[in-house]
């Protein structure tokens, strides 16, 4: 065996040596996609402009009591799409835009119109998108905590484009409570009830100014229907919020009904003790994601700093509010833009069928070349075998992830693989048929398929990337496994196959190849 | 062993009117067909929407399943068996308001278990908002232009621009061909379609690029040869690679397409109409172009060139 050839047998034994080291075990090192092991692919949008509209009521309130403070009187101060318009006598229009420019560098003046007493606010474009990234950074952060605790192996959670959310959960089985736990915004309120007003007289004529008509769902104890809904009269000033929270866990009341608990932080338990004792004797409301889960009477003034959240609720459903409360609310609602769930059973079933397919077209594939091309069809199923053997090992060592269409992707990969090898072979027997001895016969047979192997997998190879940078999920894993593919039988066809033939050919005098 | 004889003297050329009645009459029926259907019929990563898979633990009549879901009275939805009979694909079409595709999944299932209890599992649940559905569209016409710019260009470089036009050519055929059969079969689009359609692009291309090899190599070899005749030995001395390739192509795809399972049925679908029209169009109609491009600018070359008109006739003669 002349020196050149061993060292290109080293070279393919390190090959094969390192893509086993890295795939093996294979269950382990090959990461399996959502479609094949089941689990939940989701997309979601944040409506951040939500959270600027939320900040901008919040500062709307803020304002208020400013240029109460500051003793200007106005006549008007609300918020209209994403603007503040105050309405106010024109004589003091110059002091209050002066006040509110020296206090408020966030806000802008957007317009004036002093003959009617009217100026509007809008946030700088700046303090705007601050708001905006914000809001889209902490729903992720709160995402993060919820699916932390409810405990998924191995989630992503990231941010795609300007506001969306990728969530991958593997090996999820319950669908819906993933989704209840992820879509809830989860904004917990108390707010006190407006008893001056009478709700079914609210229905037929609106709420009075300042408050708001909210529901409590009645549900059956047995059968959790819900059977109809409460009106309440909830006034809009929200009194505490969830943000003021330290804790919430399940615990089951003296009637074996679940409830969530909640503690508040120092601040919190304060504002409590300080709203329960000026409101003994009326309604608060507790409000979540604007339904009313109770509306007890405050009988005394509460100063442990905690109190309770009842509903009727399965044990389950409590466990998750509770993590919601505890991760936090989102700052802007989300919206679901794509969802792919699939069930562990189905994963199965698809990976099992996929490797069936990959076993049966493999076989057929081998013993076909091996009857065609005798000698030829040994070196080329080799080379398949070593073909998927680079295959795993590039899988593994790149993490990349096998979906149903990668696997396909394989299959193809065989074919392709097989073609470089046939475009050789044929090559060489015309080679020979041309009347040029064995050796010469194999090295033009090579040397002239090479340059045809490069082109036509360089163009497939084209054809793969754009797919891999435009494809998403399950797409883009037939990308992966085919520009790997491509690559290896590159690496099979051209460098392997033609070290084999040297190899054969090396120490002996051939007068005949058997191809 | 050999399947194909060793001097195959096909007149393949020779066969160019026949075969291009033949793809203008199958290109005509995709047509037809995408017209009749009222464009490709995209599926919910396309269009918005929701699917959902069941499997029912037993078999339940399908008539059943569907007079419980219209009762929902969740918008136009279709039902049908998938793979065996207690399998269904429920298909329900983008709500009104893009925002209710959960609450439709869920009133399935939720409706279902009413009746069926614990006899029937939800095996999978896609849901594609309007917006994403607009966006994965764009994309996936995208990644077709962009692939088939970047061949183009490669093999403008690697070849010439006549081969670089033929192979698009061939390309735009294949795809608009595979289309049709999905049309025809009304067969939906899906993303996992477009990959196919990009593969049977890449393998198209694949089988015609090894016969323009060969052609560049004999334009080099046998200078002063008639074009056509030139064309002709390339693609018969390439022809049993051609078959071979394709046949070894089509066993592993057809066994995914017998084998795979459902899911991955119209991919494999895809993939074996595609290898079949790709490797006739690599024969049939990407190497007559190329006749065609060169007997095209040599008619607009001639009459500035008079040296060139005896060759000009001879071809016009064929």
């Amino acid at each position: 065996m002349n020196k050149q050839t061993l060292w290109r047998l080293l070279v393919i034994a390190a090959v094969v040596l390192i893509c086993v080291i890295s795939a093996t075990p294979l269950n382990e090192k090959i990461h399996l996609g959502l479609d094949l092991q089941g689990g939940m692919h989701l997309i979601y949008e944040v409506d951040a402009d939500k959270a600027v509209i939320s900040s901008l009521d919040n500062l709307t309130e803020d304002l208020k009591k400013f240029l109460k403070n500051k003793k200007i009187g106005v006549s008007l101060i609300s918020r209209e799409a994403e603007n503040i318009v105050v309405r106010l006598n024109g004589a003091v229009a110059q002091k209050a835009m002066d006040a509110i420019d020296d206090d408020y560098p966030i806000l802008e003046l957007t317009s004036q119109d002093l003959s009617r007493g009217e100026i509007t606010y809008a946030y700088t474009p700046d303090h705007r998108s601050t708001i905006y990234k914000n809001a889209i950074s902490q729903a992720l952060e709160t995402l993060r905590n919820r699916i932390d605790q409810f405990g998924v192996s191995e989630p992503t959670i990231q941010k795609e484009g300007e506001n969306r959310i990728l969530i991958q959960l593997p090996g999820i089985k319950d669908r819906k409570r993933a989704i209840n736990l992820i879509g809830k915004t989860a904004r917990l309120e108390f707010r006190m009830l407006d008893e001056d007003s009478d709700p079914s007289a609210a229905i037929r004529k609106g709420a009075p100014p300042g408050a708001q008509l909210l529901y409590e769902k009645q549900f059956d104890p047995v059968t959790k229907k819900v059977t109809g809904k409460i009106p309440y009269l909830v006034k809009k000033k929200v009194e505490l919020t969830g943000g003021m929270l330290s804790n919430a866990e399940v615990r089951i009341s003296q009637m074996n009904m679940p409830y969530v608990s909640i503690d508040f932080n120092k601040e919190g338990s304060r504002i409590f003790a300080r709203l329960t004792t000026e409101n003994v004797g009326k309604r608060m409301a507790i409000v979540l994601d604007d339904s009313v889960y109770s509306a007890p009477v405050i009988r005394e003034r509460i100063t442990g700093g905690s109190a309770m959240i009842e509903g009727s609720f399965s044990h389950e459903e409590a466990r998750d509010l509770a993590i919601v409360l505890r991760a936090g609310s989102l700052p802007a609602p989300l919206i679901k833009l794509e969802e792919r769930s699939v069930g562990p059973s189905l994963g199965h079933d698809s990976i099992k069928r996929g490797i069936n397919s990959i076993i049966i077209g493999g076989i057929v594939v081998l013993v076909f070349m091996l009857v065609y091309y005798r000698l030829g069809g040994v070196i080329a199923d080799i080379a398949l075998g070593l073909n998927i053997v680079i295959l795993a090992g590039a899988l593994a060592y790149f993490g990349a992830t096998l979906t149903l269409p990668g696997i396909a992707g394989i299959i193809l990969t065989i074919g392709m693989a097989v073609d470089a090898n046939v475009l050789v072979f044929e090559r060489i027997r015309e080679e020979i048929r041309n009347g040029k001895t064995i050796r010469s016969a194999v090295d033009s047979g090579f040397g002239k398929a090479f340059l045809t192997i490069i082109d036509a997998n360089v163009t497939t190879l084209i054809a793969a990337l754009v797919l891999f940078q435009f494809g998403t999920g399950p797409v883009k894993g037939f990308a992966i496994t085919l520009t790997i593919g491509i690559v290896a039988s590159l690496f099979t066809a051209i460098f392997v196959s033609r070290t084999l033939f040297s190899w054969y050919l090396g120490g002996r005098r051939v007068t005949e190849l058997n191809i | 062993m050999r399947i194909i004889a060793k001097d195959t003297g096909i007149n393949f050329l020779g066969q160019r009117r026949v075969c291009a009645m033949i793809s203008a009459a199958l290109i005509m029926i995709s047509v037809a067909s995408l017209i009749l259907h009222g464009g490709p019929n995209y599926g919910i990563d396309f269009r918005g929407g929701a699917l959902i898979q069941l499997k029912f633990i037993k078999a339940a009549p399908l008539s059943e399943v569907r007079k419980i879901i219209s009762r929902l009275k969740i918008g136009d939805f279709s039902i049908q068996e998938f793979g065996a009979p207690e399998e269904f694909l429920v298909r329900v079409q983008q709500a009104p308001s893009g925002k209710d595709e959960d609450t439709q999944a869920q009133r399935v299932e939720a409706a279902l278990s009413e009746v069926y209890g614990k006899n029937f599992i939800v095996e999978r649940v896609e849901m594609v908002g309007p917006k994403v559905g607009a966006d994965l569209r764009e994309k996936a016409f995208l990644a077709l232009f962009y692939s088939l710019v970047g061949i183009l260009i490669y093999i403008t470089l690697r070849f010439e621009l006549r081969f670089g036009v033929a192979a698009i050519v061939a390309l735009g055929h294949d795809t608009m061909i595979t289309v049709g059969a999905f049309s025809l079969m009304d067969k939906e689009f899906t993303l996992t379609v477009i990959a196919a359609l990009l593969t049977v692009i890449g393998y198209s291309l694949n089988d015609t690029i090894v016969i323009f090899d060969r052609i560049r190599e004999n334009l080099r070899l046998k200078r002063g040869q008639q074009l056509e005749v030139i064309l002709n030995t390339s693609i018969n001395q390439t022809l049993s690679r051609t078959i071979l390739t394709s046949g070894t192509t089509l066993v592993v795809v057809l066994s995914i397409f017998v084998l795979g399972g459902e899911v991955i049925h119209d991919f494999a679908f895809a993939l074996l109409v595609g290898i079949v029209i790709g490797t006739y169009s690599s024969i049939f109609v990407a190497s007559p172009i190329i006749l065609l491009w060169s007997d095209w600018s040599k008619r607009k070359i001639a009459p500035k060139a008079p040296s060139s008109k005896k060759s000009s006739k001879k071809k016009s003669k064929i």
